[in-house]
């Protein structure tokens, strides 16, 4: 007991819901974190992993109450504190760093000063040795030029600065444990990297201990010493990282282990099937269900959380030798079913010069004559194959989804054509014919933002399939309803259910159906996968890719998740800051030579491979504006030639001859190809 | 390929209800609001019937009885012409609520459609026809009401489009804002670049998003209203006499209220209970919607 820094044991969190009824969020969880020690935290959506984190610094979510169990910190009962004794120990001993940092900064405030407010009432440093130590602060969290940005507000600072800033309010009160709830989601592959490598850093510097919530174990590998798996309100798997990534030994590991994309295997993983239970509601164990190695037992005796090997390598379930007695790497790389690559000629639409800029010339603009900026969108030439999986990679600013609202007409082209057949892209959709809205769809990233909360999936699918046809009787809208939901492998029956009742893969299969109602020639998919847990992410790729073999339906496929662009698309098109970078088929693209950019987003994926390191190679601070000349990757690139990349704007380079491949950058093809 | 017949087998694990059930399921639980509701209920049914139950002709003046105290024969007294103030308070709201209810059917329409407009077109339009708004706002509604009616005459139809109308504009930036709320979203991006008419997009995407909102707001200005209607039928715009409304029973019992202060109960206990009714309904109904985030759903 005395060695750990803290001590679940079998804590229990529920709440009762509006029948009256006891619902369980988290039932038996038993953990323990050592000083310095980093816990990784992985799981679906809405398996506890959130409520477990807030739990440990005694905070229960409003309307929960704590059933049994207890949270010992430092030796002392959480939940036992007063309010006034809690409030000292947050922040002081064990800090919160949470998922939008943005929303956690005080907008109308500099950041020096929140972190000078967070040192004078967490420590008794005062005055201006505050001042000082808030520098030190922002050093240490390697922000640039500490002194220049504590001057700054939030919002003139990126998303991943904004983290830092938190990174380091959090180290103000020089805690011995730090709750970090999924802090990169929602950043950029190479933000995100730069900031885990900094957690680590600042972890094995001050001997800190960390939990890491995440969802994503790619992350979850690099920064842990030991995962703990939650499943519905349960801890399924306890271990040690090696094991957890080399030899899990709950099916849920394993499933999930295989659900995931990876850069080095070609071809969609298999997916899981099923969603995670509402804890306590299943009489056995809560993952018998989706399990493939479930027998009798399981859905009737719960299994107990047993240490399997003397490490304390700790398991829930009843089957885990027979788990284990199957070697992992191999089912690894059977989990991967290769699609066969299309050999495609027709183009379908074609991009040539494609100039887009959001800037306006109001009246301040015409009486100062600020010269126009640098369009956000530049010079942009492209030719996309009909039946083939175009995917568009880039940092966010990169301008993916600027093009595809221009292709799907929300937003005009300043200069250049767009042909699709017989259309004239270029034109807003106000403008455009019927046939050409109903050749064209757009799939959003968010399904519960792209589905209108008041309408049912049945009114949701309705809606395209009046516009387009208006002459279908009510009977035959509601078969072709049907048939639509089971093309995306959902019940009839889902028809009259709103979206706030479906699961997020449920809602965006659905969202997917309504964009195939008019069988589209054209869909531009916007991160269609990236709101969406691994489990699902794998079945809406197969999906989508089943749909495409139908009816030899063209996809523009934004991603910034390399992984899965390696999973679904044909061919690969890298661009930052709205420019073209290299554009290549899949494998052109995931091989030697790259461009200095695509080789720095390739380094910054993270593996779900704890023995992988992320190479980082350029700095991860974000440019807001395009260069007005020369290369547009200047200025973070490893590779910069002055007085050549800053001047003038690099050619294409033809690594295949004048083929598929093309690499626009100064440096010659050779040394691309060597480092 | 596992994952496709995952939807077909996956039992219902939670079951919810049609947003409206669910609505009434919250509001039903709130104490407020279902006095409320009775309130109203219980004011719509004595308009409709008030006529055929009043124990005494409302309009029957009898000199023989004036001023009198209240007694079991009649309840609240008599007023300075005889007549039965009980029972001129039970008919008195008839007029008042049909002119209101009315009133606020048009206002929530027009304002609410036009707010919804204004808020998705945005751009120039928005920014001339808010400011047009802005205008008609800063004049006192008392005022506005006084003109047109002074000028048209005091006709319930009359009444109602006044009312329809000058409530109308309070109506446009409260759905304005709650368009703006939704506009920007993806479901308004995604029907968009479908395709769908401007109509469309306003009446089947905007709409229902907005309507719970509008919801609440029309129940605020229906109590507004009814306060409004008072006001002016007090200062003698109302109704013509002798039938009996509310607001000019009170301007008429005010000279002897120092003597006789019975003499107000009647038509002051039941436009303050309808009023109030209305305000404790919206209230829930907006916590029952979950409208009103500081406070969340009674549960």
């Amino acid at each position: 007991m005395s060695k750990n820094l803290v001590e679940i044991n079998n804590l229990s969190i529920g709440y009762h819901n509006k029948a009256g009824k006891l619902v369980h969020v988290l039932r038996d969880v038993s953990l323990q974190i050592r000083p310095g020690e980093t816990v990784g935290l992985v799981g679906e959506s809405g398996c506890g992993k959130s409520t477990l984190g807030q739990a440990m610094m005694g905070y229960l979510r409003s309307g929960s109450k704590v059933l049994g169990g207890s949270v010992h910190f430092s030796e002392m009962d959480m939940f036992s504190l007063t309010t006034r004794q809690l409030e000292s120990i947050r922040g002081n001993k064990i800090a919160l760093i949470p998922q939008n940092a943005g929303e956690a900064l005080t907008p109308t405030m500099r950041v020096g000063k929140q972190i000078i407010e967070a040192l004078e009432l967490k420590t008794d440093i005062k005055g201006e040795s505050a001042k000082k130590r808030m520098v030190e602060l922002l050093g240490q969290v390697r922000l640039p030029h500490p002194e220049v940005m504590a001057d700054r507000y939030p919002h003139e600072l990126s998303g991943g600065q904004q983290q830092r800033v938190v990174v380091a309010m959090a180290l103000a009160g020089e805690p011995n444990m730090l709750v970090l709830d999924e802090p990169t989601t929602g950043l950029d592959v190479t933000t995100q990297a730069h900031i885990l490598e900094l957690m680590r850093d600042i972890v094995s510097e001050l001997g800190t201990a960390m939990m890491y919530i995440s969802h994503d174990l790619g992350v979850i590998a690099r920064v842990s010493d030991r995962v703990a798996l939650m499943y519905a309100g349960e801890i399924v798997e306890d271990a040690s990282v090696e094991e957890m990534f080399k030899s899990p030994a709950h099916p849920y590991a394993r499933g999930l282990l295989e659900s995931i994309p990876r850069l080095e295997l070609a071809g969609i993983p298999n997916s899981m099937p099923g969603q995670p239970p509402i804890p306590g509601t299943l009489p056995g164990c809560s993952f018998a269900p989706r399990c493939p190695y479930a027998t009798e037992i399981c859905s009737s005796e719960m299994p107990e959380l047993e240490s399997i090997k003397q490490n304390g390598h700790l398991v829930r379930c009843h089957n885990w030798e027979k788990v284990l007695s199957k070697d992992f790497s191999r089912e690894l790389m059977n989990a991967f079913q290769t699609i066969e690559r299309k050999t495609l000629s027709e183009p379908a639409i074609e991009l040539s010069d494609v100039d887009i800029t959001y800037f306006q010339r109001g009246l301040k603009e015409i009486v100062y004559r600020t010269p126009e900026p640098p369009a956000t969108v530049s010079n942009v030439t492209l030719t996309v194959r009909r039946g083939e999986t175009l995917a568009l990679v880039g940092e966010s600013g990169s301008g993916k989804s600027t093009i595809v609202r221009t292709i799907s007409g929300l937003l005009p082209a300043k200069s250049g054509t767009i042909q699709f057949e017989d259309f004239d892209l270029t034109v807003s959709v106000d403008n455009r014919p019927m046939e050409l809205c109903k050749n064209v769809q757009l799939i959003f990233q968010n399904p519960d933002a792209s589905l209108n909360p008041r309408h049912t999936v049945a009114e949701i699918i309705d809606q395209p399939l009046k516009l387009y046809f208006p002459k279908m009787t009510r009977d035959e809208r509601r078969e072709r309803q049907i048939e639509l939901l089971e093309r995306v492998r959902l019940d009839g029956r889902y028809r009259l259910r709103y979206p706030g009742q479906l699961s997020g893969g449920e809602k965006q299969r659905v969202a997917i159906a309504r964009a195939f109602v008019a069988d589209p020639d054209l869909v531009l998919c916007d991160e269609v996968t990236s709101a969406l847990d691994v489990s699902v992410q794998a079945a809406v790729l197969d999906l989508l890719v089943d749909l495409q073999k139908e009816r030899n339906t063209t996809y523009i496929f934004i991603a910034h998740d390399l992984a899965v662009v390696r999973a679904i698309a044909d061919r690969v098109v890298v661009l930052y800051q709205g420019r073209l970078c290299e554009v290549g088929t899949v494998d052109e693209i995931y091989s030697p030579p790259y461009h200095p950019y695509t080789e720095t987003l390739m380094g910054a994926v993270l593996v779900p491979d704890p023995n992988t390191e992320p190479k980082l190679l350029a700095s991860d601070t974000p440019e807001l504006a395009p260069p007005a000349q020369g290369c547009c990757f200047q200025r973070r690139c490893p590779k910069f030639i002055e007085n050549l990349c800053d001047k003038e704007t690099p050619p294409w380079q033809y690594p295949h001859g004048e083929g598929d491949h093309q690499i626009r950058c100064h440096i010659p093809i050779k040394e691309l190809v060597t480092e | 390929m596992t994952a496709t017949t995952q939807a077909a087998e996956q039992p219902i694990v939670v079951k919810r209800q049609h947003p409206i059930a669910e609505t009434w399921e919250n509001l039903r639980r709130s104490w407020g609001g279902m006095i409320g509701l009775s309130l109203i209920i219980l004011h719509v049914l004595l308009a409709l019937a008030s006529p055929y139950i009043v124990p005494q002709d409302p309009l029957e003046m009898n000199s023989q009885i004036r001023n009198e105290l209240p007694s079991s024969e009649h309840l609240f007294g008599t007023d300075k012409l005889g007549r039965d103030i009980f029972s001129r308070s039970l008919v008195g709201g008839r007029i008042a609520l049909l002119v209101t209810v009315l009133g606020t059917a048009i206002a929530m329409t027009w304002g609410g459609l036009a707010g919804i407009l204004f808020g998705f077109l945005g751009g120039r339009v928005d920014e001339i026809a808010m400011r047009i708004v802005d205008a008609l706002l800063a004049i006192p509604w008392l005022l506005v009401l006084l003109l047109i009616i002074s000028t048209l005459g005091t006709k319930p139809l009359v009444q109602i489009l006044t009312f329809g109308f000058t409530y109308g504009y309070t109506a446009i930036r409260v759905a304005r804002a709650a368009t703006l709320d939704h506009v920007t979203r993806e479901f308004i991006l995604a029907a968009r670049a479908r395709g769908e008419r401007k109509r469309t997009v306003v009446i089947r995407e905007l709409l229902p998003n907005v309507l719970d909102v509008l919801l609440v707001d029309g129940a605020m200005n229906w109590s507004w209203m009814l306060l409004g209607f008072s006001s002016l039928s007090f200062l003698g715009f109302g109704v013509t006499p002798p039938t009996p409304d509310w607001g000019f029973m009170i301007a008429k019992n005010r000279e002897i209220m120092a003597i006789q202060p019975w003499s107000v109960f009647g038509p002051v206990i039941m436009l303050s209970s309808l009023i109030i009714g209305i305000n404790l309904f919206s209230d829930a109904l907006a916590k029952a919607l979950g409208l009103d985030r500081s406070q969340g759903a009674p549960v």
